[in-house]
């Protein structure tokens, strides 16, 4: 992955940078010896790596704004970063940028039951809004398998999903205010708890634009009451076409299941092997979960199981407790741990329609072999948001290219049959070079004009999203003075 | 500021000089351009400016359905009504429930899905589901210059690039014109039922809906209507034995509520709130109040309970005013905004204060540089 040369300039203003910094922030906000700023050299993708010049952890919007405002005096590269669970590069810093953390800011504003909405600093874990709501008997939906770790600052920053969300939506659908600081400095306050835009749907845009437009310090988030109960019934099938159509099926059917996710032989083996949850050896699982009081949750388990039948299942196991439907779900949410467990992997993202989902897995199998490498399949099947897992040898010289050109045959693959490149975890530098698979250059042009409008200067979150000879132009704009 | 004059519909006539048969054809229309285009789709939604009329309705035509995915791609210029009678032979809905704005405008045109995008315009369902925005995958519009450009696509979960199909959604044409949308459908619900409480004012109304909706219940309508006998309305959807399960739940909570289970009585019955029926065909301006529910009671004095219709759980708030009445002068403090939905002569956006206003303007300069885009209707 060819990230930009760094400018001369701005390293060799290293120390005036950290001066001017470090006296308008505590001590230990500063953080600039290479011992240290090594603990922020990468994110989630760790095959990527890059100490920044200094790290900068504020503990107010007023500090964010005065390090901005520092940082674009001196055209100086701002890379803003959450918990650093991106995996796709999203909060790797280059070698010429402040990497601005919002870890010290996770205090919870504002909890409103009666309008149903919670305020908090952006440092703060999806799972700890709903750890501070849940005994008043609600929640903030959106779930990111990372959720114990990740930070809402990156939730809006690449629009997180989650495995609930096919019925709860995205955090998009789940975002009404945030205060945000643009790269110069200037504080803006967005919408609130009252619902729509007064007039552009800024949210909306600021959502998912991977830090580039501006860093957001606070953030109003819908809470939800929490269901009365749910319930998880897993279901086996020997082909992954069969599985596709059932599940095809049971969305046509009218019921809205919050979640059906999905596993491969490949991933089913591994999970067995290492959380030993009792699933059943098949060419696909389905696990499909439902919500509300029991009578309701019965309702619907029936209407998916008669159509689970009809397409005659190898397993059919629905949770009688808490202690079945968690086992139910052990697995799942441990695959990502096991399937790390016996390899290094790269998780690939992409969406496709849910009708192509046999034809996609097919083809991904093919593509595997050719390029001599196995993937194992573990994703949300409701929404189409694949995650193929490709299992390389990070100390084999050559593996980790081999992968990532498999990886981008596979996300070309979720192109051509109508999908994109990234469902929820965002392009970064991962997906940053196949954009113009999936945009023309006039659709990358309107992109990088919204860009223009918020950060003129392109110094926030530099060398992501857009390839690197679409925003070369830009870039050489961006440091008249470095 | 422009001192661009918005006329309302009944000022213009529709006859459009431009009416463009393919997406290439209006991209040729709008490159060429030189002067303010007055954008529409069927023209219903009463905000149209001076200049000359282009309109979407001839691109027209559902390119994809897929019950099974719940998705459907149409051109912007389609019908609601066409796209409705699909969904509906599938058993599905555009699950936001669109506004039909002529019971109010009382324009004449057939409102179309590129309108409904164009304007974020959702129903009472919005409170339980989401709006538009949150059901739109994708959208292709032509800028300003005119270029054709997509965004988003057809799948559920895409955080590929930005999303300019939300910025598109709600701009009224102003940085582009669309020419196809998709969007997630849901399927219909097979049952409603209403739960009525006759006889409260709206202050009551608020706190009882603020009671269901902190409910697991999944209340998918809130309003309180105006009349002889005021009443609150608590829709419940879904299979039949869970709707009655929650109604009996709800009630439990709330307390003896009549309970209407007929199919027609709650579509007329919903379709009146989603409407603004109550404050059509009277005399004055109708304005849209999008606010925190608790803080609509501060706004409840602005015009009398007769003028009143309460949608979102207290989260919307229509008000019957006299012509003229600019509300956002009456909002003070209030966190929220007010749109003029019918009526002249006032500015018909609640103006965004700086530094959000520049950057509005600083987009449009990029979208659209001619100026040529329904300019002045969001400045």
């Amino acid at each position: 992955m060819e990230m930009p040369v760094p400018s001369p300039k701005v390293l060799a203003k290293k120390a005036r940078v950290v001066s001017r910094l470090s006296q308008i922030l505590p001590r230990d906000a500063v953080i600039s010896t290479p011992e240290e700023t090594r603990a922020y050299e990468c994110d989630g993708l760790t095959a990527y790596t890059c100490p920044p010049l200094c790290v900068v952890l504020p503990s107010t919007t007023e500090e964010v704004s005065e390090v901005l405002k520092i940082c674009h005096a001196e055209s100086v590269p701002v890379v803003p970063r959450g918990s650093g669970t991106s995996l796709a590069g999203g909060a790797l810093p280059t070698a010429d940028s402040v990497v601005l953390g919002v870890a010290k800011m996770n205090d919870v504003l504002d909890i409103d039951y009666d309008n149903r909405t919670i305020k908090v600093q952006t440092g703060r874990t999806n799972l700890s809004v709903t750890g501070a709501v849940e005994d008043d008997g609600f929640f903030y939906a959106p779930d990111p398998s990372s959720q114990l770790a990740c930070a809402i600052a990156g939730n809006i920053a690449m629009n997180s999903g989650g495995a609930h969300c096919l019925k709860y939506g995205v955090t998009t659908n789940n975002l009404l205010g945030v205060k945000m600081v643009l790269m110069d400095g200037t504080v803006v306050d967005i919408g609130g708890a009252h619902m729509d835009a007064a007039q552009y749907d800024w949210l909306g845009v600021i959502c998912g634009s991977e830090g580039q437009l501006g860093i957001v310090t606070e953030a109003t988030l819908r809470i939800l009451p929490k269901p009365e109960g749910a319930r998880p019934i897993l279901i086996g099938y020997d082909s992954a076409e069969v599985a596709g159509q059932c599940v095809s099926d049971i969305i046509k059917a009218g019921v809205l299941p919050v979640a059906i996710e999905y596993m491969d032989r490949k991933v089913i083996e591994v999970v067995e092997k290492h959380a030993n949850a009792g699933y059943p050896q098949c060419q696909a699982l389905l696990i499909v979960e439902v919500e509300g009081s029991p009578a309701e949750i019965d309702d619907q388990l029936g209407v998916i199981k008669q159509i689970a039948h009809k397409h005659h299942p190898v397993e059919l196991r629905e949770a009688k407790d808490a202690g079945e439907a968690a086992r139910i779900w052990l697995g799942r949410k441990s695959a990502f741990g096991a399937m790390g467990q016996i390899n290094d992997y790269m998780c690939l993202d992409g969406t496709v329609p849910v009708s192509e989902l046999p034809y996609v897995l097919k083809r991904t199998g093919e593509l595997a072999d050719q390029f001599g490498l196995e993937v194992g399949n573990v994703f949300h099947a409701g929404d189409g948001n694949m995650h193929p897992l490709i299992l390389f040898d990070a100390n084999k010289p050559g593996d980790l290219e081999t992968c990532e050109a498999l990886g981008a045959e596979i996300l070309k693959l979720c192109v051509e049959v109508g999908g994109c490149l990234s469902g929820e975890h965002g392009v970064g530098i991962e997906k940053r070079d196949l954009m113009d698979v999936q945009f023309a250059p006039a659709d990358l042009e309107a992109q990088m004009s919204v860009k223009d409008v918020f950060d003129p200067a392109w110094l926030l979150n530099p060398a992501k999203v857009f390839p690197l000879d679409v925003t070369a132009s830009r870039r050489v704009l961006q440091r008249p003075a470095a | 500021m422009s001192q661009r004059r918005v006329a309302s519909f009944k000022d213009r006539r529709l006859d459009p000089v431009l009416a463009p048969t393919t997406e290439q054809e209006m991209a040729n229309a709008i490159a060429l351009a030189q002067t303010p285009l007055s954008i529409r789709g069927g023209g219903t939604r009463g905000a149209l400016v001076d200049g000359d009329a282009l309109t979407t309705a001839n691109l027209s035509g559902i390119t994809l359905y897929e019950p099974g995915a719940l998705t459907i791609v149409a051109k912007a210029g389609t019908p609601v009504a066409e796209i409705e009678a699909a969904l509906a032979a599938e058993n599905q809905m555009l699950a936001f429930e669109p506004m039909d704005c002529r019971t109010l405008t009382g324009a004449d045109g057939e409102p179309t899905i590129g309108g409904v995008v164009a304007t974020n315009a959702s129903g009472p369902r919005r409170v339980q589901a989401g709006a538009c925005r949150d059901f739109l995958l994708g959208v292709r519009f032509v800028d300003g210059m005119g270029n054709v450009i997509k965004n988003g696509g057809r799948v559920m979960k895409n955080v590929t690039g930005y999303d300019l199909a939300r910025l598109m959604c709600g701009a009224r044409g102003t940085l582009g014109v669309l020419s196809e949308v998709s969007l997630k459908v849901l399927p219909k619900p097979e049952h409603t039922a209403t739960l009525i409480y006759e006889g409260i004012d709206r202050i009551a109304a608020i706190q009882l809906f603020t009671k269901a909706m902190q409910s697991p219940f999944d209340v998918s309508g809130a309003a309180w209507v105006a009349g002889d006998r005021p009443a609150a309305y608590l829709r419940l959807e879904g299979f039949e034995t869970s709707v009655q399960y929650r109604a009996q739940a709800l009630t439990d909570i709330l307390g003896p509520a009549q309970i209407e289970g007929d199919r027609a009585t709650n579509t007329s019955l919903w379709q009146s709130v989603s409407t603004a029926a109550p404050l059509a065909d009277r005399d004055g301006d109708v304005w849209s109040v999008s606010i925190k529910p608790t803080d609509s009671g501060q706004l409840m004095g602005v015009a009398a309970e007769e003028n009143t219709l309460i949608d979102w759980a207290g989260g919307r708030l229509w008000m019957l005013l006299p012509k003229g009445t600019d509300l956002r002068a009456k909002m003070n403090a209030v966190d929220g905004f007010a749109t003029l939905v019918k009526g002249n002569g006032l500015q018909q956006f609640h103006p965004e204060t700086d530094p959000l206003a520049k950057m509005a303007a600083a987009l449009r300069q990029k979208f659209d540089p001619k100026g040529i885009l329904n300019p002045g209707l969001m400045d």
